[in-house]
């Protein structure tokens, strides 16, 4: 990193503020090019389904479930890293993590979000969701807490309250910043936000105190809620779901996922946002180590998945495992383990890791391999279960696919928002990170 | 003290699960089966099941609370056509129960695994999980052509969009029999006063529906024959439905 300049306080500052204040058409094409995706692909189809019914998917009976739940549970692995990533760095002290962390959360956040909607999305009647959710009613009635949905209502709520807190948290003293840059409304507005944060030494000894309290409270939160999301498939019996594996596996899954996103937004905001000396080669190679750990335990979990089907000896095991290797969906799941297992080694070249162009691919295939590979966990295990005269087949409709693009015009969406209305890098932990020296010049 | 015992053993396990009132239970006679379908017929009168038409037939979105299930056997000269009617089993540990968020699927008194339509908010998660694809979805509200709608049971409701249904055993006769028992003067429902649709319409008598709590009655005499299983029996559902193996001339 020879060629790189470390910028002084002042620099900082002005760079991230830059970023929120200066708005400039490409930004405005690009936001509306997102909302007009999200609103043709994502909203209308999705109101269309409302009004006519579930129908309009192509599900059918022994394949009940599909896409609004294969990507339910990409979004939450995308979600996985941001919050997870960070909290485990902060308490490790690693410095590295100080310019990407608040990116990388707000990605969770946004993930949440969407793969929120989708649980909109999935439910015949989604009018009534909210009987889900433990409210007291003069019918004294509960929802089932024996039922692993109910512990995912719990589990993603509690997630999404603890990560937006986390996020907002760590914000206060950029917003302060913003705060301090601007006038008329804008100056208003961030006086709320900050909570009239002064900069005192005691205010930055509770935030410091909380900020690692809430990273604590957070790693097991995050473990916690994708092997919950595992276990609505992990605890039925369908042969090729009915595995004990599955939690790690969806955590690893997660996080790798999440990993690769991260080094996709990473890319996307250095380029688009000039912040090249904020986020720099270390970050890659970095997060690059991790992709390479990440994928082999993936690897390795999924040859563990292999082998005790195998091992198991029944045979409805073993021809739902004969199905999703050899049948008409095996060339997505070998494009998976070509993603997912193999693309990932590359990273072990030098070359490759240290170079922006070669990461932001790996990264963006890596998350196609995770894709299908919620995609095939649907798709292959439940259409097929016991009785052959029940075998079905499930091929999603178009309304499906268009809600599947528009999920990711959502999630754009939401990103585009945050960037004008929170600093994209974190100017305090940035600042932090730079040489005492610089301090008077 | 023993009163204290006693308090505690039926709170770690609810009356409901281990002891129920009735204990309605199916024997299938596969020996009679015809594979005839008028059970389906009368299924379809019975419990307001809509008609979906061609289409969505052809995408697997029927609904048929029983249907009979085909399994071929050898080849050309030598084939073996195997019928199995399929309905929901009514198991005493259903797969589907633990699953639903909101209660919409329960066990009741009579050991009936029941489904309230009003509650069922439509994850559709009993369906994956049940093992014997007995759970039908309503993918869309479906309508009745102008005189259809006179033929409708007005002792069942209709469903709409979004709900899961499955078979009830006729719930809505199980009801007024019980309440014919009781206007009576009686406790319980006499052997042979409840019949489902697909029961009484079954020319071949192949099935057999009462209590099994009733020792005496014809279905425990039925389930007691050596040719009983359960279907998927190994994944411990414990079914209520006893299925009567068919007999085989040459082994």
């Amino acid at each position: 990193m020879a060629d790189y300049i470390e910028p002084t306080y002042a620099e900082v500052n002005k760079d991230v503020l830059r970023s929120m204040m200066e708005t400039g058409p490409k930004y405005w094409a690009l936001l509306g090019t997102s909302i007009s995706v999200a609103g043709i692909c994502f909203f209308i189809p999705w109101f269309y389904q409302l009004e006519v019914g579930i129908g309009a998917s192509g599900m059918n009976r022994s394949a009940v479930w599909g896409t609004y739940l294969s990507n339910f549970i990409f979004w939450i692995g995308l979600s996985h890293s941001g919050t997870l990533l960070s909290a485990v760095l902060h308490i490790t002290n690693s410095s590295w993590r100080k310019a990407i962390y608040r990116s990388a959360e707000a990605m969770t956040l946004f993930s949440l979000v969407t793969a929120a909607l989708f649980v909109m999305v999935h439910p015949g009647r989604v009018w009534f969701v909210h009987w889900t959710v433990p409210i007291p009613n003069q019918m004294d009635l509960w929802p089932n807490f024996r039922s692993p949905l109910m512990f995912d209502v719990m589990a993603i709520t509690t997630y999404l309250t603890a990560s937006s807190i986390f996020i907002y948290m760590g914000s206060v003293p950029d917003f302060a910043a913003v705060r301090d840059a601007s006038t008329g409304l804008r100056r208003k507005l961030y006086t709320i936000f900050s909570f009239g944060w002064r900069g005192t030494a005691k205010e930055w000894h509770t935030l410091g105190w909380a900020y690692t309290f809430f990273a604590v409270l957070v790693i097991p939160l995050a473990v916690s809620v994708h092997s919950i999301v595992s276990w609505d498939f992990a605890m039925s019996l369908v042969p090729g779901l009915h595995h004990t594996v599955f939690a790690p596996y969806f955590v690893t899954g997660a996080i790798f996922s999440g990993t690769a996103g991260i080094v996709t937004v990473m890319f996307l905001l250095r380029k688009y946002m000039n912040f090249e000396r904020y986020i720099r080669e270390i970050h890659l190679v970095n997060l690059g180590k991790l992709l390479v750990l990440l994928s082999l335990i993936w690897t390795y979990i999924n040859i563990m998945e292999l082998f005790t089907t195998w091992f198991s000896g029944s045979s409805y095991e073993l021809e739902a495992l004969e199905w999703r290797l050899t049948g008409f969906y095996a060339p997505m799941y070998w494009e998976m383990i070509l993603f997912c297992a193999v693309v990932p080694m590359l990273i072990l070249f030098k070359k490759i890791r240290t170079s922006w162009k070669s990461m932001l691919i790996i990264s963006i295939l890596i998350n196609i391999g995770m894709l299908s590979e919620r995609f095939i966990i649907v798709a292959t295990s439940q259409p097929r279960k016991f009785l052959p005269d029940a075998f079905g087949f499930y091929f999603p409709s178009i309304v499906e696919i268009a809600i599947t693009i528009g999920s990711f015009a959502v999630f754009s969406t939401l990103f585009l928002i945050f960037v004008k209305w929170v600093p994209a890098v974190s100017l305090y932990e940035v600042k932090e990170t730079l040489k005492p020296l610089l301090r008077t010049s | 003290m023993s009163s204290v015992l006693d308090k505690f053993k039926k709170y770690t396990k609810p009356g409901y699960y281990d002891k129920f009132d009735y204990h309605w239970t199916m024997t299938i006679d596969l020996d009679r089966c015809t594979g005839c379908e008028a059970c389906v017929v009368a299924c379809q009168a019975e419990n307001n099941l809509p008609i979906v038409g061609e289409q969505q037939f052809a995408m697997r979105r029927e609904m048929k609370w029983i249907r009979i299930e085909r399994y071929w056997e050898g080849e050309y000269p030598n084939i073996k056509l195997q019928f199995i009617p399929m309905l929901c089993q009514h198991c005493d540990q259903a797969p589907c129960e633990i699953a639903c968020p909101v209660f919409a699927t329960y066990h009741n008194q009579d050991g009936l695994n029941t489904q309230v339509y009003n509650r069922c908010i439509g994850t559709r998660t009993c369906a994956v999980y049940c093992p014997y694809e007995v759970r039908y979805f309503n993918w869309f509200t479906y309508h009745w052509d102008e005189p259809l709608e006179q033929q409708l049971n007005p002792d069942v409701t209709v469903r709409e969009k979004g709900v899961m249904e499955k078979c009830t055993f006729c719930i809505q006769r199980i009801r007024q029999a019980k309440d014919a028992a009781k206007d009576d003067g009686r406790r319980r429902v006499r052997d042979g006063e409840i019949t489902p649709a697909c029961v009484q319409s079954c020319p071949a008598e192949a099935m057999v529906f009462g209590d099994r709590n009733d020792p005496d009655s014809q279905v425990s005499k039925m389930a007691r024959n050596s040719r009983g299983y359960h279907v998927l029996e190994e994944l411990n559902t414990k079914p209520s439905i006893v299925y009567l193996k068919r007999v085989q001339p040459d082994g």
